[in-house]
């Protein structure tokens, strides 16, 4: 069962449903009774990006429609933002794109899921492939719309002497599915997957990761933060795989998440699946309120409740900011964090 | 005489349970006064109930501050008023440097007070100095407040904090514990440095140790939720000598 294969028969019933284990938190089945009608061609002009002015192209796929390859030439260096606009016409539609980096080439990517319409069911499917030595930094941004259904998955097939650094910026929306999926050679290859969610009203952000390690030499390292408020609902499946012969694999995951409302909500699976010898591999989760004891500090120090609740908030959240590594794109990120938690007084 | 902290018949509970059963207990300006008492007197009590601290409930009794009533105002509310405390354990606040806390502290009690933010020149200059007197190396400054840092730098960082702010009130809570004798006395200068005729201070005590380095103008013995005993510096020195059994009684 998936969202693409829903959408191509108009057939609800073929939704994801909470009864596939790797859905359960997400269910969509029991969400969506009728889909839209599939989503028109739109050549709207649309309001600039989150990123615009940043990078150096801009790829733009409205409705589901638009450019399906993006080739990094060998050597090369780009800096593209990718846009997946669902636009006010958008009903049901899915959009595919295959990214191709070069040997030894180098793309940073910022993609963004823009919903401007209102209740929306839609798929982006990216196909990724790392050549031997290519570096791809992607910075995933969401804009959806409160009613919207969101869902993205990425295939990633990493190259030896790889490097594929991702952070995933979550606002929510009615459902919303940011799913990274990497075989990863080893080889000297290096992976980060980091996320982070902010949900506020009746959001839900599901960020689910698969890592498969088929190769000796590999490294995946993890981080996601979570801050969820009134009703929202925050998800996070995580999943390393070594298998046999794998061996000297290092992986670390962490998931870490606040709940700041009774009514809010957080469901996490991190597993690590090891079936290979000497690896290095550790994984912590915690999911809690704000330290009581520092707000008060904070407080006693002369900084007011609601400050110092975002302050400890943003600081919370800061160190997977912080790991971003193109400067233009963390202070996008930043940018992020202020919007949906407070900005700096 | 004019008093610049005045508590009256105050009654703390908490989790339900009275610890402070009408405490009366009065500071005037630019005085050092020490509360001391045995373990589970309601030391620690009476310092979180003075700056507010949520779970403290006053039951009864009155604290003013320059004449104003010092319970009807949220935590912050009170730092921008003057109150300062000393914790005896300071917490620590991951991914916030001690710097960026300071500042927004420093900024925060100057908007409450409606003044002008401090300049970021003035406010290095400011934090420089007074580092420097306590042996804070700067870099210090740009860590996480209070992560990674030893009991001592903990202290110190207070006293830091406690100067940079220039508070009307400062409370100090335990401040020797934890400390070895270098830092002691380092910290014990920081504080005296600070005395002034505009400034009151409250040094909470269970050793008459740290008295040794801050004399005290008055010392009050803290028993079963009262003021049981108050006397003079030698009073501090009659309890290290005797202990405070005789006080279990009193109270």
């Amino acid at each position: 069962m998936s969202v693409a294969r829903a959408i191509a028969l108009g057939d609800p019933t073929a939704l994801p449903s909470r009864r596939e284990e790797d859905w359960r938190w997400s269910d969509l089945r029991g969400l969506i009774r009728v889909l839209p009608p599939p989503s028109p061609p739109n050549l709207d002009p649309h309001p600039r990006g989150p990123f615009a002015g940043v990078a150096d192209e801009e790829i733009l796929i409205v409705n589901g429609r638009g450019p399906d390859r993006i080739d990094v030439a060998a050597g090369d260096r780009r800096f593209i933002a990718l846009r997946f606009v669902a636009a006010l016409d958008a009903g049901a539609h899915v959009a595919r794109i295959a990214i191709e980096v070069g040997v030894d080439a180098q793309l940073i990517l910022l993609e963004s899921y823009e919903g401007e319409g209102e209740r929306y069911v839609v798929e982006a499917d990216l196909t990724v492939t790392l050549r031997a030595g290519a570096r791809l930094e992607r910075i995933v941004l969401t804009h959806d719309s409160p009613e919207g259904v969101s869902v993205s998955i990425a295939k990633v097939r990493s190259g030896p002497a790889s490097r594929l650094a991702q952070t995933v910026l979550s606002g929510g929306a009615r459902r919303q599915r940011i799913e990274t999926r990497v075989d990863h050679p080893g080889s000297g290859a290096s992976v980060r997957l980091d996320g982070l969610y902010l949900l506020a009203d009746r959001r839900h952000s599901d960020i689910t990761t698969e890592v498969i390690h088929d190769g000796v030499d590999g490294a995946t390292v993890q981080l996601t933060k979570g801050v969820v408020r009134d009703q929202a609902r925050g998800v996070f499946q995580g999943r390393i795989i070594v298998r046999p012969g794998a061996d000297r694999t290092d992986a670390r995951m962490g998931h870490h998440a606040l709940v700041l409302s009774d009514r809010a909500e957080v469901d996490a699976k991190p597993e690590l699946e090891i079936y290979a010898d000497d690896v290095s591999c550790a994984h912590g989760n915690t999911v809690g309120a704000l330290d009581e004891e520092a707000l008060f500090y904070a407080e006693q120090r002369g900084i007011p409740e609601g400050e110092a609740r975002a302050m400890l908030t943003r600081a919370f959240v800061g160190e997977v900011v912080e790991r971003i590594e193109h400067d233009g794109a963390r202070e996008i990120a930043r940018a992020f964090v202020a919007e949906h938690v407070g900005a700096r007084p | 005489m004019n008093s610049m902290l005045s508590i009256e018949n105050l009654h703390v509970s908490v989790d339900g349970k009275p610890i402070l059963h009408g405490l009366s207990l009065d500071v005037p300006a630019g005085e050092v006064h020490a509360v001391m008492g045995p373990n589970g007197a309601g030391k620690s009590t009476l310092s979180y109930a003075l700056a507010g601290r949520p779970g403290y409930d006053v039951t009864a009794g009155t604290v003013t501050l320059d004449g104003e009533d010092l319970l009807a105002l949220d935590p912050s509310r009170r730092a921008a008023k003057g109150v300062f405390l000393s914790f005896q354990y300071p917490i620590e606040i991951p991914g916030v440097p001690a710097l960026t806390f300071l500042r927004t502290a420093a900024n925060a009690q100057r908007k409450a007070r409606s003044e002008a933010e401090i300049s970021a020149p003035d406010f290095l200059r400011l934090v420089r100095a007074k580092a420097a007197a306590l042996k804070i190396d700067f870099d210090m400054l740009k860590r996480a407040l209070n992560v990674g840092f030893s009991g001592g730098e903990k202290k110190r960082m207070e006293i830091l904090q406690m100067a940079v702010l220039s508070p009307r009130l400062a409370i100090l809570d335990e401040t020797d514990s934890g400390l070895d004798i270098d830092a002691l006395r380092i910290v014990a200068e920081g504080v005296n440095a600070m005395r002034a005729p505009e400034r009151s201070m409250l040094v909470i005590t269970h050793y008459q140790r740290l008295l040794d380095h801050i004399r005290p103008d008055r010392v009050h013995v803290l028993a079963g939720g009262r003021i049981v005993a108050s006397g003079g510096p030698e009073l501090a020195l009659e309890l290290e000598r005797a202990g405070y059994d005789r006080y279990a009684s009193a109270a």
